[in-house]
């Protein structure tokens, strides 16, 4: 072991990790074969999802899915043009979107500017401040759903697409300070007392200067938060009506009857997730950094 | 993730698999950050102004919907509930005395403890074991999407998707199929659910107690056992043509399906097409005690050579013909809890093996290297350098989990939905704190929100020494 090694620095091969090792000496053949059976069975419950949302729900008390690999006359798309046509499902996947984006866009531009002052703005209780919303990151959001619903009766818009987006916004915000602060302290000193020696305003330093070099962790941080609202479900299971309740409050009362309304939750599933997966395989690495950083949270 | 580290301000999103490994060298950059720590220099008195005016917003949002409503749910915490959710009087810690002696809330905090014992630990774990298999694997990038997906999913839409996995019947539901499948394959315990004695001169008994011939049976003479029942369009294949037995030391006999397909056969005889039925258990039973019991062959044939003397009865024992392995109620009061974890496993073991995995590639590989060639086996870098260079990382990630699991509502929440009935022995604390909101109970709602805050405390102090720490 200690010659091969050897030979290795020698040659000037990279490390070999214990995996490496475990795959020389098991002629490598089981390790990859373990880790595909493990990615299998990750993938499998949303592909068995995915195909179940195709199949003809009559189907689903005669067996499973994978009936439907055998046989393919089972799969049709009439799931998904009832869905389409069903009003309640359509105006809750729009409200799904009417609340994700304000949500999202709010918590960057509140956080952003909340950021830039603890990062680049000398102010009295300025540490005290930062370190409150540090306390407040870990604060879990079932503390706040009887007082901010009275809150919201007081205001008169309980029940409002508002109302939940307000609610997001809020408990977004710690994770957004405190992500985008830290980002914005990483800004080179240099570059931000050249602005002001020329008279940039502070707004103007922020728009053109901070954002612009901050849109990495802006972005992480719209991703993380963007996916966070999509998939919430108790914040609108609370604060939501009828007329405003997102795709997941709309499900989730089907689920009782789960049997007989298959041919509504499967393809209704797979709506709601897809937004979510595409923009994670597209933007994965921004959502990786945004799920690491929020590690805290 | 530092600007001033050369990396590109607002490079296009990358896409594709790849950027998980791009992630994770970048390992979010919590050493730039220290580096670059600001040190703002003495602000100009008009810019303070500016500082509130920046922060408004931010303060107007924390203080409306985080910090009045932990303070009016400490206060309300302390105040019994009317019927319709007004307050009817100061109680002081009644409502928190309550939680720990109402049955179901009780049952919530159990649920809330096994939690908290068995899913950190569990997902850490199965992170590292990812992390470390997959670090040399050159197709990493792609596990780690794989297993990274779910975290993107909403819990409602992974509990729709468990839920045809948690299926009672075994048709529908992928889980029972594949225990079935498994079951079948290593047990044959009951290997003829349908066959029965061919009529009652022969044989007393029932599928439970298994079936006792009437009469004993001395060494030497062969027995004839005729049943019938069994499945002749699709025999099992442990089943052939029987063949008549002869006389030999101890006992011997045939256990046969006296009947074959067509009619015909002689009743009582081993009949040309009638199948022996192998595998059967047969007892041999002397004064109601089991004394011996061997297994026939597939033509039906069995024998006990051993007994040679005396006269025996025998047994076709229950365990031939229970009713078939019908797979677990998964989501059922005694599995749900363990069921609603497996879902939880499936979002967050990407999440932990990722961070573990960027942890690994930030440690020096000059210290495991020299560590080799001085002769250190896998084991001891492991346990010396690897281990120690690697708990901060694990410690994020077991708290990270551990604040999670004790807010965990959404993935419980639809999973008792899709289960109904008895789901309410799967309750954890957000669940009951939901249900008491949803009944107007607000002060025992209240207390169980504070006790989740006070729960999260050590946590919070963590973050902030940790942020301290970076800082100096």
């Amino acid at each position: 072991m200690t010659s091969l090694a050897g030979t290795d620095i020698v040659t000037g091969s990279i490390r070999r990790g214990p995996a490496a090792r475990i795959a020389a000496r098991t002629g490598g053949g089981a390790l990859r074969i373990f880790l595909i059976v493990v990615a299998l069975i990750w993938l499998v419950p949303t592909l068995g999802l995915l195909v179940e949302s195709f199949r003809n729900p009559a189907q689903y008390a005669n067996g499973g899915w994978w009936q439907a690999i055998l046989h393919p006359a089972q799969l049709t798309v009439s799931n998904y043009s009832a869905l389409l046509k069903n009003s309640s499902i359509t105006t809750a996947l729009r409200n799904t979107v009417f609340i994700s984006v304000p949500a999202t866009v709010l918590v960057i531009l509140i956080g952003a500017a909340a950021g830039y002052a603890f990062a680049w703005i000398d102010f009295p209780g300025r540490d005290l401040l930062f370190l409150l919303v540090i306390g407040l990151l870990v604060i879990p959001i079932q503390i706040a759903l009887i007082p901010v619903s009275k809150l919201y009766t007081t205001l008169g818009i309980s029940g409002s697409l508002l109302s939940v987006i307000l609610f997001h916004v809020g408990f977004g915000l710690p994770f957004a300070i405190f992500l985008l602060r830290n980002y914005f302290a990483g800004i080179p000193r240099d570059l931000l007392e050249a602005a002001r020696m020329d008279g940039a305003s502070e707004a103007r330093i922020f728009f053109r200067i901070v954002l612009p070099l901050g849109m990495p962790a802006v972005a992480s941080l719209g991703i993380f938060q963007f996916l966070w609202v999509w998939n919430d479900l108790l914040v609108a299971l609370v604060f939501a009506n009828q007329s405003s309740q997102p795709i997941t409050v709309a499900l989730i009362d089907q689920t009782r009857q789960f049997g007989s309304s298959i041919d509504i939750l499967a393809p209704g599933a797979f709506l709601s997730l897809i937004i979510p997966l595409v923009v994670f395989l597209a933007f994965q690495r921004f959502f990786v950094e945004g799920v690491m950083a929020g590690s805290v949270k | 993730m530092s600007v001033a580290e050369g990396e590109p301000a607002a490079g296009a999103p990358a896409v594709g698999s790849s950027v998980l490994l791009e992630a994770e060298r970048r390992t979010t950059g919590r050493g730039a950050r220290r580096r670059h720590a600001p040190r703002p220099g003495g602000a100009p008195g008009e810019r303070r102004w500016l500082a509130w005016l920046f922060l408004l917003p931010a303060i107007v949002m924390l203080g409306a919907i985080l910090l009045y409503p932990l303070i009016y749910s400490i206060v309300r915490s302390l105040f019994s509930d009317t019927p319709t959710g007004a307050v009817r009087s100061f109680v002081g810690l009644h409502n928190y005395g309550a939680i720990f002696t109402d049955s179901r809330s009780l049952q919530a905090v159990k649920n809330n403890v096994y939690w908290i014992v068995v899913v950190p630990t569990l997902i850490t774990i199965v992170g590292l074991i990812f992390a470390v298999l997959t670090e040399r694997i050159r197709w990493s990038a792609v596990f780690k999407t794989v297993l990274f997906m779910p975290m993107a999913i909403s819990a409602l839409a992974s509990g729709i998707t468990f839920s045809l996995i948690y299926a009672d019947q075994p048709t529908r539901g992928l889980g029972n199929a594949v225990a079935i499948g498994i079951h079948d394959t290593f047990s044959s315990s009951h290997p003829y659910p349908s066959v029965h004695p061919r009529d009652t001169a022969v044989f007393g008994g029932s599928p439970k107690a298994g079936y006792t011939t009437h009469q004993s049976y001395p060494a030497g003479s062969p027995v004839l056992l005729p049943v019938v029942g069994l499945n002749l369009t699709h025999p099992p294949s442990s089943t052939a043509q029987a063949t008549a037995p002869t006389s030999g030391t101890g006992i011997s006999g045939v256990v046969w399906n006296d009947f074959r397909l067509g009619g015909g056969g002689k009743p009582g005889a081993v009949d040309l097409g009638e199948r022996g039925l192998g595998g059967m258990p047969v007892q041999a039973v002397q004064n109601g005690k089991v004394v011996a019991s061997t297994t026939s062959a597939s033509n039906g044939q069995f024998s006990f050579p051993s007994l040679n003397s005396g006269s025996y009865q025998l047994r076709l024992p229950s365990s031939a013909f229970g009713q078939p392995f019908n797979g677990y109620s998964w989501l059922g009061a005694s599995l749900i809890t363990p069921a609603i974890m497996v879902v939880y496993l499936w979002i967050y073991a990407g999440f932990a093996m990722v961070l573990i995995a960027a942890g690994m590639a930030a440690i020096p590989r000059d210290a495991l290297e020299a560590a080799r060639v001085d002769g250190a086996t896998e084991w001891q870098v492991f346990r010396r350098i690897t281990a120690p260079l690697l708990a901060p990382v694990l410690v994020v990630v077991f708290v990270t989990l551990a604040i999670n699991v004790l807010k965990v509502f959404d993935v419980v929440y639809v999973l008792q939905q899709v289960a109904g009935g008895s789901a309410g022995v799967a309750d954890v604390l957000a669940v009951t704190l939901f249900r008491d909101f949803g009944n107007q109970q607000y002060g025992l709602a209240s207390a169980i929100g504070v006790l989740l805050v006070l729960l999260v405390v050590p946590a919070m102090i963590l973050n902030i020494r940790r942020f301290r720490r970076d800082q100096t």
